[in-house]
């Protein structure tokens, strides 16, 4: 199995663009971790329309898993068998899709109006870039007498996709455009758009790539529809029937100005989320990762604010009950279009997961 | 007419017995086996035209149940507290007349005279439990000879032609389904198909969990009533659909992203052969489907549903044209559903 040089073997110093004159190739300059998150975050995913940002992840992880399959609901799970004994099944599970709008109604003009896909913030609405899946792009604008409003109403905003008289639009009411927005890393810092939870997808990958040998056999599942109510995952968990899971997500951090005291920081290492809105983290399951984090030296945090609810619990609460537990990046300026993760985190998540996965249980 | 029959028979959620009764008699006629579930579900089995190529399992779903009322307490005075059984508003129920109970005893649900109101209650919506139902008791003792708390009510409202080939009767959500359904029984297809007449629909999709549980489908289809806001505005955004503008196709409501592949072929079938089709606003309402994907290890799902104007009122209308515009699109799509739906390759 071929191993790619791993992210943390690589000590570079990262200056911000600005201070230097010459043109900076930001592809170029990107280490294989760094590069693989921006492929993920610049992909196109609404929920419910994962296709594209499927076809990415499956190639990534082609090479390092024994097969691979997408189900009836578009989930993507890959297996890799282990050689124990007494193995588990073990699922881990990040979510493909991102937070989108979708086209519900076309005027005569050629404008769209839409619906969010997920918690999208009106706040982030005004003057943003969307691109559909056949690659139409579109402006958000606002009706003229609420341009000067302070608050933004989404019944006044509208989809501007450049149709003009001669010309008609290239989308359909149903049809469903992402965030547009450049990946760019700031030495340790990494931002994008959709990186919850296309983060935890680089984690999988990540971790599939290093992981030289298991004991049990893995399920990673690629799920869909996380962002509009958890609706993919648990028939993924069906089907695996697992002994254990463990959902890799994102948690949003409270180090920013303004933030209630506590929580969890940025840098300060992958958090286990004791609780969601939908779920609680299986004691069990959450042993399993502090004695991992332990053996690797990676520090953890708790996070115990039920801020959302993710894959955890259908997966939790499918057929007679899995021992599921919510490990987490953390993350800033969460379901906006420039999430933020320190590289840190995502890496000792890794180390984290492979302490994990590499022994009996 | 069938349908006739169906708006006319009284099946609040959790009461379904006299709608299910009238969908079994028609199902002993046409269906290879049906069977009642634990939770009242009717689930209906027509075996496959040809028994050759991949065996694959469709379940059409429709609920039987509608919203309505239900008893809570009677007052001193005789006068009946309710709640509401599924989504109703408010602003609709003054003065409204109602049947209460298992024997139809007439009602009305009472609101203070115009003439002794302020105007400021007027302008008020009166909460629906500070509204009392009238049945002409003098007393408690009076009431309770036929009323008891978790007695169902109903609107009382009979079927009827209304309008350029429409129909207006109360419950249409979804026994217009209900009667697509039992048409589609009577034909068989290559495929196994599995007729689900679900309950408790109104009240958050509960009966359709166990039904697609059971059925296992691999690829459910929902039949149903949806709402229908085409009145003239002054701005518009989205009609949610149109009476008369053919059967609506749902893309994505609160509950359900249809399956693409599904979308593709009802919208397919419909313009090789003519028959009118309207996508339903999408992100709007949601319907038995929003469970049925997500049973198992997930179900392809789509719905078809019909414009109701005043839909979760006494009296919605449907039109006959959309009616049966949606059977000839079923019956052209239905069978080119032979060997499954697979798209995510």
């Amino acid at each position: 199995m071929a191993r790619q040089t791993s992210a943390r073997e690589r000590q570079t110093t990262h200056f911000p663009a600005f201070e230097t004159d010459a043109p900076i190739d930001h592809a170029a300059s990107l280490d294989p971790f760094q590069a693989l998150v921006k492929r993920l975050s610049e992909c196109y995913g609404p929920s419910g329309s994962e296709e594209q940002i499927r076809d990415l992840v499956r190639d990534e992880i082609k090479n390092f898993v024994d097969q691979v399959r997408v189900d009836a609901l578009g989930n993507l799970i890959a297996q890799r068998r282990g050689s124990g004994s007494h193995r588990k099944k073990i699922m881990l599970a990040a979510h493909l899709d991102e937070l989108g709008l979708m086209v519900t109604f076309i005027d005569g003009r050629g404008f769209c109006r839409f619906g969010a896909l997920g918690h999208v913030k009106p706040l982030t609405l005004l003057g943003a870039r969307v691109r559909f899946g056949n690659g139409t792009m579109g402006v958000i604008g606002c009706e003229a007498n609420h341009a000067a409003s302070d608050e933004i109403d989404m019944d006044a905003l509208f989809l501007d996709l450049g149709v003009t008289a001669s010309s008609s639009p290239s989308v359909q009411i149903g049809d469903s455009a992402c965030f547009v927005r450049e990946f760019v890393e700031t030495g340790d810092l990494l931002v994008g758009k959709a990186l919850d939870d296309r983060a935890g997808c680089a984690v999988l990958v990540e971790t599939l790539r290093q992981l030289r040998k298991s004991p049990h056999d893995l399920y990673f599942a690629f799920t869909v529809q996380q962002k509009v109510g958890a609706r993919g995952a648990g028939a993924a968990a069906f089907a695996i029937q697992p002994d254990a899971a463990f959902v890799v997500d994102t948690a949003a951090t409270n180090d920013t100005p303004g933030a209630a005291s506590g929580g969890v920081a940025l840098s300060q290492g992958p958090v286990i989320k004791i609780r969601d809105q939908g779920a609680l983290t299986s004691p069990s399951a959450r042993q399993m990762l502090q004695h991992a984090a332990r053996e690797a030296h990676v520090s953890i945090q708790l996070d115990v604010k039920p801020r959302s609810n993710g894959d955890s619990m259908p997966i939790q609460a499918s057929r007679q009950g899995v021992p599921t537990a919510a490990l987490a990046l953390p993350i800033r300026h969460h379901n906006t279009t420039s999430e933020m993760i320190h590289r840190a985190d995502a890496e000792n998540t890794v180390k984290l997961l492979l302490a994990l996965l590499s022994k009996p249980i | 007419m069938l349908l006739e029959k169906l708006s006319n028979a009284r099946g609040v959620s959790g009461d379904e017995s006299a709608v299910r009764a009238i969908i079994a008699e028609q199902l002993q006629k046409y269906a290879d086996e049906y069977r009642i579930d634990a939770l009242g579900n009717l689930i209906a089995c027509k075996r496959a035209a040809r028994r050759a190529g991949a065996r694959v399992k469709v379940l059409i779903a429709a609920h039987m149940d509608e919203i309505g009322l239900l008893v809570t307490h009677v007052d001193r005075e005789g006068l009946i507290q309710f709640d509401k059984v599924g989504g109703i508003d408010d602003r609709i129920l003054p003065g409204k007349s109602v049947l209460v109970g298992a024997s139809c005893i007439a009602g009305v649900i009472g609101f203070k005279p115009r003439h002794r109101s302020s105007e400021s209650e007027r302008k008020k919506v009166i909460a629906h439990t500070d509204l009392r139902i009238d049945i002409g008791a003098t007393s408690r003792e009076d009431a309770a000879r036929v009323v008891a708390p978790g007695d169902y009510v109903t609107f009382s409202t009979i079927y009827a032609p209304f309008g350029k080939n429409c129909v207006r009767g109360k419950a249409l959500d979804d026994r217009a389904g209900c009667a697509l359904l039992l048409e589609l029984v009577r034909d068989t297809y290559p495929f196994e198909l599995y007729a689900g007449f679900t309950t408790q629909e109104e009240i958050g999709l509960r009966g359709a969990r166990v039904a697609g549980y059971s059925v296992a489908p691999d690829i459910a289809l929902v039949l149903e009533a949806t709402i229908c806001d085409d009145s003239p505005k002054t701005r518009e955004q989205s009609p949610t659909t149109r009476l008369g503008a053919g059967p609506a196709l749902t893309l994505a409501d609160r509950r359900l992203l249809a399956d693409k592949g599904l979308v593709r072929l009802f919208t397919d079938t419909a313009r090789e052969h003519k028959i009118p089709l309207q996508f339903k606003q999408p992100l709007v309402g949601s319907t038995d489907a929003g469970i049925l994907h997500r049973v198992r290890a997930g179900v392809p799902s789509a719905v078809l549903s019909l414009p109701a104007r005043y839909i979760h009122s006494p009296a919605a209308i449907i039109s006959l044209d959309d009616y049966n515009n949606a059977l000839r699109l079923l019956r052209a799509t239905l069978p080119r559903l032979a060997n499954g739906i697979n798209h995510h390759g």
